[in-house]
């Protein structure tokens, strides 16, 4: 029955096509349709895309892809490792910076702020995450570079260098690029996101329960940190994996501040590289066919990262917000 | 002892609550850094050669971007035209005539879309429409910005339509209007303001997009006319700009950077202001 008016309107000519429209709820129905649908084919062609056009390195490397350490365009030999590890290190550092300065903020917005003042910070910090990528990077390069290398970077080696385990990641020349100083800048990207969510959460955790906990001689803060944030912790994991698939697939910012170098360092001030900076850098230049199929193959881990983490993020957050913070 | 631990806990409290006040004001903080050290270095570097000039040849100081400014126009033109009637429509159907499970599937992929990396997107566009034509365009650059629009204009079109009340539908099929009529005459207008915010702020995440256009629209430091040459967009200048080694350069790249921050945060703010005063389709 759907599919009649559709084929008499290709023939029909404009008359027709006008009088069917006009008692056409189903052609309506079907044209949004088709562009929803439309929306699932895109989705669909861009996994394809990269898939097939990934085929030659997938065909030659196989698994052995994640776990060399050789790029080596010229003999045509191409190994993931470096990158993987860049985009992992650098994710890690800024979630270490980013998690708790975010979660902190999100608990005063959420508990301590007035309404107005925490509706006017959130504003902001929302802006903060409209910046676009290429003016994080480019303040990157221009204050936080300089600054790792003359001050913060030296005052760590100093001091952290000297500790047993840690001192390991804080050793070595120190050239201002490198995995610490693109985890800072990631962190800062990724901190508006954590903040939004997690103030979300936490403002749907029930009035009740912070009430109880303080008429049991809480502080304020014991009742925030033992009861309202474990109550709203499903959710605030949700926002952690946001920004963490986000800081896997930003490009611009880390490529100016990390260095561009495929190795793998322990020490935090070494230069490396990450997935979506070798692309970012190396694609247009790519010449041979099989440089190019690693590159999309790159790209392909890169996707696949972050359809995990999305997937996850938005099972945890969707998990709090109407399974437990129903309003009572 | 009890005392002891009455005090300790209670400058717990006091410390502990601070921090996360310091946490919040530092967050706000970075934003008027970032604000203030663009608005004073770019702010030095901006003349009027740089809304005018073509860049000069590498060496030559002077020059401007007039050329960036037409092309981050001209992509985002063609991203609208792209992405803005299948986002606009999808949202149509995800408020208006949705199923359960399909309009799950579809929001499901629009989220997936929104989430990936935009540098992977560049990659999809790349083998859509580099590869087959064989060389960079503008086109393909609009290409890649366009599917970046759809997933946040799919988003935002839906919220805004479900926020328009039922009775409004209900009041136009009451007088016999025909579905897709009430939704073309009285639901879509009662949104407007709410749909073209969406749109904008859709256009605005995207007009600062660097790395899907680095290899689709690539740059040139020429005009370039017509839709089917590489063409030099402002991202993807102040990126260039900013890892060259000549002092210049980076003077320009400050300027372009306040410019593209500047029409970022006014689209923000802007729609902002306007959905407060309830011109979104909220009010009523």
């Amino acid at each position: 029955m759907e599919h009649a008016p559709l084929r008499r309107l290709d023939g029909g000519g404009p008359r027709a096509f006008l009088h069917r429209l006009r008692h056409g709820d189903e052609v309506a129905h079907l044209l949004t349709l088709t562009f929803a649908a439309g929306i699932l084919l895109l989705t669909s062609m861009l996994v394809y895309e990269l898939w097939v056009n990934s085929h030659l390195s997938r065909a030659k490397f196989g698994w052995m892809f994640f776990w060399t350490t050789t790029w080596d365009p010229i003999f045509d030999n191409f190994g993931a490792a470096p990158f993987i590890y860049g985009t992992l290190v650098t994710s890690v550092v800024s979630l270490l910076i980013a998690v708790p300065l975010g979660l902190a903020a999100a608990i005063f917005l959420s508990e301590l702020a007035p309404r107005r003042m925490s509706d006017t910070i959130s504003f902001l910090i929302d802006l903060l995450a409209a910046v676009p990528s290429v003016i994080y990077g480019l303040l990157g390069i221009f204050i936080v570079v300089p600054l790792m290398r003359t001050t913060v970077g030296p005052a760590l080696i100093g001091s952290l260098g000297h500790v047993p385990v840690l001192g390991r990641f804080f050793k070595g020349p120190n050239y201002g690029v490198g995995f610490l100083t693109a985890g800072v800048v990631l962190a800062i990207m990724v901190v508006p996101f954590i903040i939004s969510v997690s103030r979300e959460v936490l403002l749907t955790v029930p009035r009740e329960q912070r009430e109880a906990a303080l008429a049991l001689g809480a502080t304020r803060w014991e009742a925030t940190w033992k009861v309202v944030v474990p109550w709203a912790r499903t959710g605030i994991l949700g926002s952690v994996f946001l920004a963490l698939a986000r800081a896997l697939g930003e490009t611009m910012a880390v490529t100016m501040v990390i260095g561009n170098d495929p190795k793998i360092s322990a020490s935090l001030f070494a230069p490396g590289y990450t997935i979506a900076s070798v692309i970012a850098n190396e694609f247009t230049e790519a010449t041979g066919d099989l440089y190019l199929s690693a590159l999309i193959e790159l790209g392909l881990v890169l996707f696949l990262m972050t359809f995990i983490l999305n997937g996850l993020a938005r099972l945890l957050i969707v998990a709090t917000e109407r399974g437990r913070g129903s309003p009572s | 002892m009890n005392r002891v631990a009455l005090i300790w806990r209670k400058s717990l409290n006091v410390v502990m609550l601070t921090l996360t006040g310091v946490a919040a004001f530092g967050v706000v903080a970075v934003l008027f850094l970032i604000l203030g050290y663009l608005v004073w270095n770019g702010g030095k570097s901006l003349n009027f050669d740089f809304f005018t000039k073509l860049p000069k040849p590498v060496g030559e100081t002077g020059g401007g971007m007039a050329n960036a400014i037409l092309g981050s126009l001209k992509l985002l033109f063609l991203a609208a035209l792209m992405g803005v009637p299948v986002g606009l429509m999808a949202g149509v159907y995800l408020a208006e005539f949705g199923g359960k499970t399909f309009s799950y599937i579809i929001r499901y992929t629009t989220d997936l879309l929104n989430g990936v990396p935009s540098i992977v997107i560049g990659i999809f566009a790349y083998s859509l429409a580099v590869l087959p034509f064989k060389h960079f365009s503008t086109m393909a650059g609009g290409v890649a910005l366009g599917i970046m629009v759809i997933p946040i204009t799919v988003r935002s079109t839906e919220e805004f339509l479900r926020a328009v009340p039922g009775s409004l539908r209900e009041g136009a099929m009451a007088l016999g209007a025909s579905k897709w009529r009430t939704i073309a005459t009285v639901v879509l207008p009662a949104a407007k303001g709410g749909i073209i915010t969406g749109v904008l702020l859709a256009l605005a995440r995207v007009a600062g997009e660097t790395a899907p256009l680095l290899f689709t629209a690539f740059s040139n430091r020429f005009w370039s006319p017509g839709w089917g040459q590489p063409i030099a967009s402002l991202p993807v200048m102040i990126y260039t700009y900013a890892i060259a080694p000549y002092d210049d350069w980076h003077r320009q790249a400050w300027a372009a950077g306040l410019i593209l921050l500047a029409l970022v945060l006014v689209a923000n703010i802007g729609t902002r202001v306007v959905l407060s005063r309830g011109g979104g389709g909220r009010s009523a």
